[in-house]
């Protein structure tokens, strides 16, 4: 199954490499600054293109956070910094509901799409594809360029968007309809709404535009050897990441159309019966369903969960089996119940929508199917669980984040069967409980997976490594303090807390929680202090870290360390290696580990 | 100036510790790659054991610290269902919860590197696979079974008998409307919502019906054992009717109403005295992102007796009295029953 032939085009560079590989070493070609580092189609460029914008929006998602959490932790206090920064959104020193919820509005969605889905598996789809599976780039490198590029319009667009004079959009990541469709109804539904919806377009865009890459050049552009049941888990992860995605965003994408044209057309898919006390006016709107868009959204919405979380989860089973010192347990059965979690996100969206007025009988199957998912859930952490187990573990910062996930999914993953039951759910739905959940299982969870790969694959990045004690201080903060900020959420979402609320003092149900409110607030601060410490060490690493000096730093099994220590475009000098056996041949016959690359040997033994 | 400050000791504190680390990486080199790891590994897998005992312990403790502010009984039949299905789910995923984290910690810390062992070479075990493929399904089972059926209870058809109100959301409050005493809701249409003339629901006069209904801004009022039938609409935006002591939620949708039912077990005196709190009241509030008020869409319910109900709703005038006052019914003299008579002799006292 080699790819040479398959590549023709753009990629006149690697054609040359093929030809001329005894006499060139990667840098014979003559690469403008424009071509490397802006429009590159180089796939190792455009992960690192994805992963530094990624972390622009999630220093920018984080600050919000920090702002709104302000606000929670210390209800009845003035900040006049913020006046002087936020001019009229914080007036008297106080953050204004309005801007308070385009806070938790921009949170959301910035850190769901624009760091955790573009960020992460942009990053890593993008760079370890075509390393692991032995290609020289993605089965289109133009397209994949393309791919960031409207990322980065889309990115432009929602940014533009915090400044415009009504606010960016404030009804919620989510933006049900009504209140996102009328701007009457709401002063983050008029043009801050417009570019909100422009700007998930463009995503959408990227995301197909990346996806169909990914899904096309695993099928068909895998070395010589690479048969799909030899693959990295990493791949098989972004695999169906990538499938989830194809089949899902399109969906989201015609909800977002729908809810243009009710905004700007007068049609009224969503609208019905409304009458706003803002201009005392009846909408002439009749017969739409607002809960339509809910079904729409959720579609993509629910496996948008997994478009987050399986490439995490790739990431941590090659961390954890790499440091182990031994193979994942179970292949298969890992390839079966990603398999079987990609099926089930497409059949369970509607346990978002419980109390929506849903059909309690078709709820009930919604409620099967999505406590199905702890099964394979259950697998996967029990195979991680056992790769561990009478391995010989190397506490390096990438395993101790796939650690850290293994964790976070077990705390997350628990709390989501109380939430799926739609019983627990009449009574948990839209309080701290949910908060507390999706961030620990989807949110910390998932930057866990990818402070592990980001750690992990520094070296094949950038050549050099990351500075460890800041990489220990960070883990072991980032750890203690996702616990301390979630958990107690819990018991808040047990009170029945509503979530989205800026201020509880006119509440006697919810008011109880001061305390804790300004205790999670604090260590929201120190955590993301500690992120911005990660952050410094990325950037000073990245020119002044140590360097690496072998080619296969982490002793690992895999494709992309057996190119050089910083490859060209192409990936190989001269051939791509063949692949001979599955990655996870560690501690196997008493041997640390063996290559893919290198050929099964006669007196070797079957597992 | 203090924010100022503020800055200054976090760059401070940035420029320490990076110091620290850039020093650590120079020592590392000095006593050689192999032993800088060993030290880091044993300290790492040492905290990894800590942070589970001392996790475990904190689970524990913030337990302790919460479990008194989080659920006081439930107030409503449905409520007490929720909490027994809540208490199974905690058992059992508590369960697992404290096994797998122990064992993931654990494992971690007694299989951390050394020179003396080698690591076990264990790809796959079918028996072991399958085991713990149909453990978490048959416990999975119990959980959809249980929840199913109390999920069947709480959204199965309420009793004949149930009392039947209507609850409305808007930005950003609540309205509540009761049929009268036909016991039918008057028709209504959006399109003839009036706020300056007092028809906030858009009841229309035509329909006869209509003339009794009770509409007031003040209060959800509902009778305490008495099962109660919600219909839930919204005038604008999704609202969602929340009710926290009940344990009970239901969306508000413009366009689709929606309904849930309930059987309220405490009047709002005996909350008082059950929670000792004399300024006890049921609260609603908004659980669904409804726009800028959100957070202060507030509303009350009062559970009351039988009898404090009757007089109570004698006491209020039909929305349609209030829009034409000259068709007042009570007006007239001709009044046989007992608690229209209340009523005529409160509305007396109240314009005295």
């Amino acid at each position: 199954m080699s790819n040479e032939a398959t590549l023709y085009g753009h990629s006149e560079v690697v054609t040359t490499h093929d030809v001329h590989h005894d006499e060139h070493h990667g840098h014979h070609h003559k690469e403008t600054f424009i071509t490397k580092y802006v429009f590159s189609q180089d796939h190792k460029m455009i992960a690192k293109q994805f992963l530094l914008t990624g972390i622009i929006w999630a220093i920018i998602g984080g600050l919000f956070s920090v702002l709104f959490r302000l606000q929670l932790g210390y209800p009845d206090q003035t900040f006049p910094i913020l006046e002087e920064l936020l001019g009229k959104w914080a007036a008297g020193g106080k953050i204004q509901p309005e801007f308070y919820y385009a806070l938790v509005t921009m949170h959301g969605t910035v850190l769901v799409f624009f760091v955790l889905t573009a960020g992460l598996s942009g990053t890593f789809a993008n760079f370890l594809i075509p390393l692991q599976i032995g290609a020289r780039d993605m089965a289109s490198p133009f397209m994949n360029m393309l791919s960031y590029w409207f990322f980065f319009l889309a990115s432009i667009i929602m940014v533009s968007s915090l400044f415009v004079q009504t606010g960016p959009a404030s009804g919620g990541w989510t933006s049900y309809p009504p209140l996102s469709a009328l701007g009457d109804a709401s002063e983050g539904s008029k043009a801050g709404m417009d570019l909100w919806l422009v700007a998930m377009a463009m995503f959408v865009v990227s995301t197909l535009l990346g996806g169909l890459n990914y899904v096309s050049t695993i099928l068909n552009m895998r070395t010589k050897g690479m048969s799909m049941t030899r693959l990295p888990l990493t791949i098989w992860a972004l695999f169906f990441t990538a499938v989830l995605g194809i089949l899902s965003f399109p969906v989201l994408f015609s909800g977002f159309i729908l809810l243009l044209f009710d905004r700007h057309a007068g049609t009224s898919f969503y609208l019905s019966d409304i009458f706003l006390a803002s201009t005392q006016k009846a909408l002439p709107n009749e017969g739409g369903s607002a809960i339509l868009y809910q079904h729409l959204f959720w579609f993509l919405g629910h496996p948008e969960v997994y478009i987050i979380l399986l490439p995490a989860m790739g990431m941590a089973s090659e961390i954890l089996s790499t440091n182990s010192r031994k193979p994942i347990f179970g292949y298969m059965a890992m390839i079966a119940s990603l398999f079987a979690i990609t099926v089930l996100a497409f059949l369970v969206w509607a346990h978002h929508m419980f109390v929506t007025g849903l059909n309690p009988f078709l709820g009930s199957f919604f409620v099967l199917l999505t406590l199905l998912i702890a099964v394979p859930s259950a697998i996967k952490v029990f195979n991680w669980l056992t790769t561990i187990w009478r391995g010989n573990l190397r506490f390096t910062p990438g395993m101790l984040f796939a650690l850290g996930f293994v964790s976070l999914f077990i705390s997350g993953g628990l709390t989501g069967i109380f939430l799926g039951n739609s019983t627990l759910d009449i009574h948990l739905h839209d309080t701290y409980f949910v908060v507390a959940h999706f961030h620990i299982v989807m949110g910390v969870a998932s930057f866990f997976g990818m402070f592990a790969g980001i750690y992990h694959w520094f070296p094949k990045m950038y050549g050099r490594y990351l500075n460890n004690t800041l990489a220990f201080i960070h883990f072991w903060i980032t750890l203690v303090g996702a616990y301390l900020i979630f958990w107690p959420m819990h018991y808040e979402g047990l009170a029945g807390m509503p979530r989205r609320y800026l201020d509880f003092s006119g509440w006697a149900s919810f008011n109880q929680f001061g305390g804790l409110n300004r205790f999670i607030s604090i260590v929201t601060m120190i955590v993301f202090a500690v992120q911005l410490l990660f952050v410094f060490n990325f950037f000073y690493s990245m020119f002044k870290g140590r360097r690496v000096t072998s080619q296969n730093p982490w002793g690992s099994n895999t494709l992309e360390w057996t190119t050089q220590i910083n490859p060209g475009h192409g990936n190989w000098e001269g051939e791509i290696p063949e692949v001979h056996r599955w990655a996870y041949d560690y501690g196997k016959d008493g041997r640390d580990f063996i290559s893919q690359t290198e050929p099964v040997g006669a007196d070797e033994s079957k597992h | 100036m203090s924010t100022l400050l503020i800055i200054a000791i976090l760059l401070l504190g940035f420029i320490v510790v990076f110091q620290i680390a850039k020093a650590s990486e120079y020592v590392s080199v000095l006593k050689g790659e192999k032993k800088t790891f060993e030290q880091n590994n044993r300290i790492n897998g040492f905290l990894l054991l800590a942070f589970m005992i001392l996790g475990l312990i904190g689970v524990y403790w913030c337990n302790e610290l919460f479990k008194g502010r989080i659920l006081g009984e439930a107030a409503s039949d449905h409520g007490e269902k929720i909490d027994t299905m809540l208490y199974i789910t905690i058992a059992l995923t508590g369960v697992v919860f404290v096994i797998t984290q122990i064992l993931l910690f654990y494992f971690a810390f007694k299989y951390q590197h050394s020179e003396k062992r080698k690591a076990y070479y264990f790809p796959h075990d079918n028996r072991l696979e399958v085991l713990w493929t149909v453990v978490p399904a048959i416990a999975l089972t119990i959980l959809v079974g249980f929840g199913l059926f109390y999920w069947f209870k709480i959204t199965g058809d309420p009793p004949k008998d149930a009392t039947v109100v209507e609850v409305t959301g808007k930005q950003f409050g609540w309205v509540f409307r009761y049929p009268g005493k036909d016991k039918v809701f008057g028709k209504k249409y959006y399109k003839n919502i009036d706020e300056g003339k007092s028809n906030q629901l858009g009841l229309i006069w035509d329909d006869q019906a209509a003339h009794d209904d009770v509409v007031t801004n003040e209060a959800l009022y509902l009778v305490v054992n008495k099962p109660v039938k919600i219909i839930i609409n919204s005038r604008d935006v999704v609202h969602d009717l929340g009710l926290v002591h009940f344990r009970m939620k239901m969306d508000a949708v413009p366009g689709t109403p929606t309904t849930m039912w309930f059987t309220p077990k405490f009047t709002t005196a005996e909350m008082k005295e059950k929670t000792g709190n004399p300024d006890f009241e049921y609260e609603i509030s908004c659980d669904q992102m409804c726009g800028k008020g959100h957070y202060s869409m507030k509303g009350i319910v009062k559970v009351v007796s039988a009898a404090e109900y009757a007089l109570w709703l004698a006491k209020q005038k039909p929305n349609y009295v209030m829009v034409f006052p000259d068709k007042d019914p009570a007006a007239k003299p001709a009044v046989t029953d007992s608690t229209a008579t209340a009523a005529v002799d409160n509305k007396k006292s109240l314009s005295n």
